[in-house]
């Protein structure tokens, strides 16, 4: 049994201590805009924040997760989040819409760091986040609209 | 608010009987005898439910299509709201169920599946009419209701009103006006009055739910008592079980069971992680004796060999052979086109639940008239025993649909195994979806092409080798003649240019994993070489490329409008910067035609970095232009990724990449600026989900040919000594 804390709740789960924090969000505590992709860091579907910074949670162990502060898309509040989501739909971003709640997820960690991000701020901390749909050209317009949402 | 079978069947039987129908206090429309006058030939006209308009004054769209992100929820939507001449606002939309009678494709032999960028022609007539029939029901009631002409209504932004004053809600007139007899033909707009089709302002259907993480797909449904279930497949094409143990897996903690199969070893877990790890724990021996052991690269040579041999003749103008020898000028070139994974984001998965007497399927289902049949025939059920629930399918590029229902057979043998006792979700694990199978097949071409002493195309013959996707499926009676496979040579055939006498035949090559469609099919290998010849043809010509493709475009306006629309945008033939190339291709595909121009740069060591492509494209009547243009983008990214560094190659029978570090998918720093121009059409329209791919890769190989003087023409070009940036 591991307590951990998502969304700001403390929740306990009955699983092995190394299941990923991708299954237990997912398969214990219902998350589903967390998503899996490869299981192996290489495509950022599973992306949550980590006290803050964007994590892969395919890569992290709940047992390793106990005291930590992860967030997943459905916890998300900070004024960065509205912006970044509210960018991807002005500019309609998704496709088949699978590997977003990771983009986003990755987006709102680059704007929290970088208020003005340059396209190679943005592709270089976007290189992870694999879109097999290639919607990297409105993810690079989206964050640039976030980013001046932000300022204003 | 979710349509259930019974609204549906409720809503056909009454439009059987000839009247609109409340079902469950929402009206709901399709075409009755007006659709079946045309029925004899597209049975899918007959009384098709496509939209329903509820007492609070929603209309749903009912979506025949699956939603791979191709935008065709957006699409339909937008052409039942276009003639209802509802408020976006109030549009809301669900996928049709597995239905072929109501809901088939007539492009697909009233079929009903998602495919060959099929479902916005499809859907253009039927979803407008259905529009028309309920727009025409709403102000025939408020007629009655008021008192006053029908004729004297006006209906704009999903508010019905009269001069006089008076006006309602959609919601207020469903109660009288599905006492109606629908229109048999209702009057459709013309192109010059929509304000909906064409407009730059309706956001996607799917923007909202899919960037705040409540987009449901298959791997997102849980459904009471279910597990997750993982196959332990041959890692052979053809090999066999032999042998497993089990006795580690049962020690997992999770795993509740093991079973074999006809489809490999399945594991059940209480969750994902513990089906996963317990398959890794299995013991498993493998028959390989009938499997086949190739590797690509003898299977490479032996496509190759077969080039020397006469194929199967797809298309013979003139005497290619004899005229070649009175040429002034030949080029040739060899290609290569490695296997293809589509590796869409969302792995294949979906979920079922078996009682006995039916069974019902969550899933990203693309292809409802093979899976139907092929869960039910499993099941020992009627098709129309099969209950499916389509879902937001995660990607796809082909992958969910296949001639076997692979995916969501081993779901049914997966849930016959435990006899129902849980329902079941099958999921693919990275992995399974690079080393399982299907593909687009391994291809090789050869291509000879003569010019006279002007420089004009005298003789051009190209040959291809390379599995048939549909021989040996059922698709074969019906697509298949004289051992052609239109889908092996689309595009090599369909070659526009003026050329007096050219020769494209095929040889059909056997064994090998299983192939499939991949995002433009045939198209994905033939417009690569075609292209590039054309430009080899031009070189040797002493001629432009662009301008000798023009010259040979005359009788075929709409790939010259494209072309020289993106010449004209991409500024074709004004000065580069020193180590930048550029390259051209337009092709023709699925009815639609694109061409692009790309822009390459080369750094001091040599790397290609892809700086702009500018896209033309004509595709008749742009529905959503910014889909049109999402699909452009995506469609050639989809392309480069894969010319530039994607192969699947085997040794020895086995898949050699395992996970996305083996087959890098195209990241956000490949991605160049793309450019998107739409050649304005009142033609109907035609699909966006495909033609983008073909010409990416040709006008990427051609820019780098400008740049370096590398002619790539064996794939990925990472295989040809290109680097990228």
């Amino acid at each position: 049994m591991f307590e951990i804390k998502v969304n700001g709740e403390t929740r306990q789960v009955d699983v092995d201590e190394d299941t990923p924090v991708l299954w237990v969000v997912r398969d214990e505590l219902k998350l589903m805009g967390t998503k899996f992709g490869c299981g192996v860091a290489a495509c950022g579907a599973c992306t949550v924040h980590v006290n803050g910074s964007p994590t892969r949670s395919c890569q992290l162990r709940v047992a390793d997760a106990v005291g930590l502060e992860i967030t997943t898309i459905e916890g998300l509040q900070s004024a960065e989040a509205k912006a970044v989501q509210a960018a991807w739909q002005k500019h309609d971003v998704v496709q088949c819409g699978f590997c977003q709640s990771g983009q986003i997820m990755q987006a709102i960690g680059l704007l929290a760091e970088n208020k003005k991000p340059t396209d190679e701020d943005i592709d270089s901390a976007m290189y992870g986040n694999a879109c097999r749909c290639a919607t990297y050209v409105r993810v690079r317009e989206a964050i640039h609209e976030a980013a001046k949402m932000l300022e204003a | 608010m979710t349509t259930t079978h019974k609204d549906l069947d409720t809503s056909r039987r009454s439009f059987l009987k000839g009247a609109a129908a409340l079902a469950g206090g929402a009206l709901v429309v399709g075409f009755g005898p007006a659709g079946r006058v045309e029925a004899a030939a597209k049975a899918e006209l007959v009384a098709n439910p496509f939209v329903k308009i509820t007492g609070d004054g929603r209309v749903v769209a009912i979506v025949k299509h699956v939603e791979m992100g191709q935008g065709t929820t957006t699409g339909l939507t937008t052409m039942i709201a276009e003639e209802l001449d509802a408020d976006w606002g109030q549009m809301d939309t669900e996928f049709a169920p597995a239905d072929p009678a109501t809901y088939g494709n007539k492009l697909m032999g009233g079929a009903q599946g998602t495919g060959g960028s099929t479902a916005t022609p499809a859907s253009f007539e039927p979803y407008r009419k259905a529009g028309a029939t309920a727009r025409d029901l709403l102000v025939r009631a408020a007629a009655e209701e008021w008192s006053v002409p029908a004729g004297e209504i006006t209906v704009k932004d999903g508010v019905v009103s009269h001069a006089s004053g008076k006006s309602a809600q959609f919601g207020e007139l469903v109660a009288r006006a599905s006492t109606l007899t629908p229109t048999e033909n209702p009057q459709l707009k013309s192109p010059d009055q929509f304000t909906k089709i064409g407009s730059e302002t309706l956001p996607r259907r799917d923007s909202v739910s899919k960037t705040t993480g409540t987009a449901v797909f298959a791997l997102d449904v849980r459904v009471p008592d279910m597990v997750v279930a993982v196959v332990a497949r041959p890692p052979q094409f053809g090999a066999t079980l032999k042998s497993v143990d089990d006795s580690e897996t049962r020690k997992v903690k999770g795993v509740l069971d093991v079973k074999e199969t006809p489809v490999g070893v399945i594991v059940y877990g209480k969750n994902t992680w513990a089906a996963i790890k317990g398959r890794a724990a299995l013991t498993v021996e493998w028959d390989a004796s009938k499997a086949d052991l190739r590797s690509t690269d003898q299977m490479v040579a032996e496509y190759t060999a077969e080039l020397d041999k006469p194929g199967n003749v797809a298309r013979n103008d003139g005497d290619a052979a004899g005229t070649m020898k009175q040429a002034a000028k030949t080029v040739k070139a060899d290609f290569v086109f490695p296997y293809l994974a589509h590796a869409p984001m969302e792995t294949l998965n979906c979920v079922i639940k078996f009682d006995g007497t039916t069974a019902e399927l969550w899933d990203g289902c693309q292809f409802p008239s093979l899976v139907q049949p092929s869960v039910a025939r499993i099941l020992g059920l009627k098709p129309e025993q099969v209950k499916i629930n389509t879902v937001w399918a995660g990607g796809s590029f082909g992958r969910r649909a296949t001639p076997t229902a692979d995916y969501q057979s081993e779901a049914a043998h997966a849930v016959k195994a435990i006899d129902g006792k849980w329902p079941v979700q099958l999921v693919w694990t990275r992995e399974d979806d690079l080393q399982s199978g299907y593909y687009r097949p391994l291809f090789v071409h050869r291509v000879e092409a003569g010019i006279d002493g002007d420089g004009k195309p005298l003789a051009y013959h190209h040959k291809l080798a390379g599995k048939s996707i549909l021989i040996g499926t059922f698709f074969e009676q019906m697509l298949v003649k004289d051992g052609i496979d239109t889908s092996s040579v689309e595009g090599a055939t369909t070659l526009p240019y003026q050329i007096p006498n050219l020769r494209v035949d095929v040889r059909n090559m056997t064994g090998g994993p299983p192939a499939l469609w991949w995002r433009s099919v045939g198209h994905t290998h033939t417009a690569y070489s075609t292209e590039i010849i054309m430009d080899m043809m031009a070189e040797a010509a002493g001629k432009d490329p662009v301008a000798y493709r023009e010259a040979l475009l005359t009788e075929h306006p709409r790939h010259l409008g494209v072309l020289k629309l993106a010449a004209e945008k991409a500024g074709w033939g004004e000065p580069l910067q020193d180590g930048w190339g550029r390259g051209v291709a337009v092709h023709e595909s699925f009815s639609s035609f694109v061409a692009l121009v790309a822009e390459v740069s080369k750094t001091e060591g040599g790397d290609i970095k892809l700086e702009r492509i500018v896209c033309a494209v004509d595709c008749g009547i742009a529905i959503n232009p910014d889909v049109i243009r999402a699909q452009m983008e995506g469609g050639i990214g989809y392309g480069l990724g894969a010319v530039m560094r994607n192969k699947i190659t085997l040794a020895d029978g086995v898949v050699e990449q395992q996970n996305f570090p083996d087959y890098e998918p195209l990241r956000i720093t490949d991605m160049p600026k793309i450019e998107v121009h739409i050649v304005p059409s009142t033609t109907s329209p035609t699909g966006v989900g495909e033609p983008g791919t073909p010409p990416a890769g040709p006008a990427l190989a051609n820019a780098i040919y400008a740049a370096t003087g590398n002619r790539v023409t064996t794939l990925p070009m990472t295989d040809s000594g290109i680097s990228f940036v």
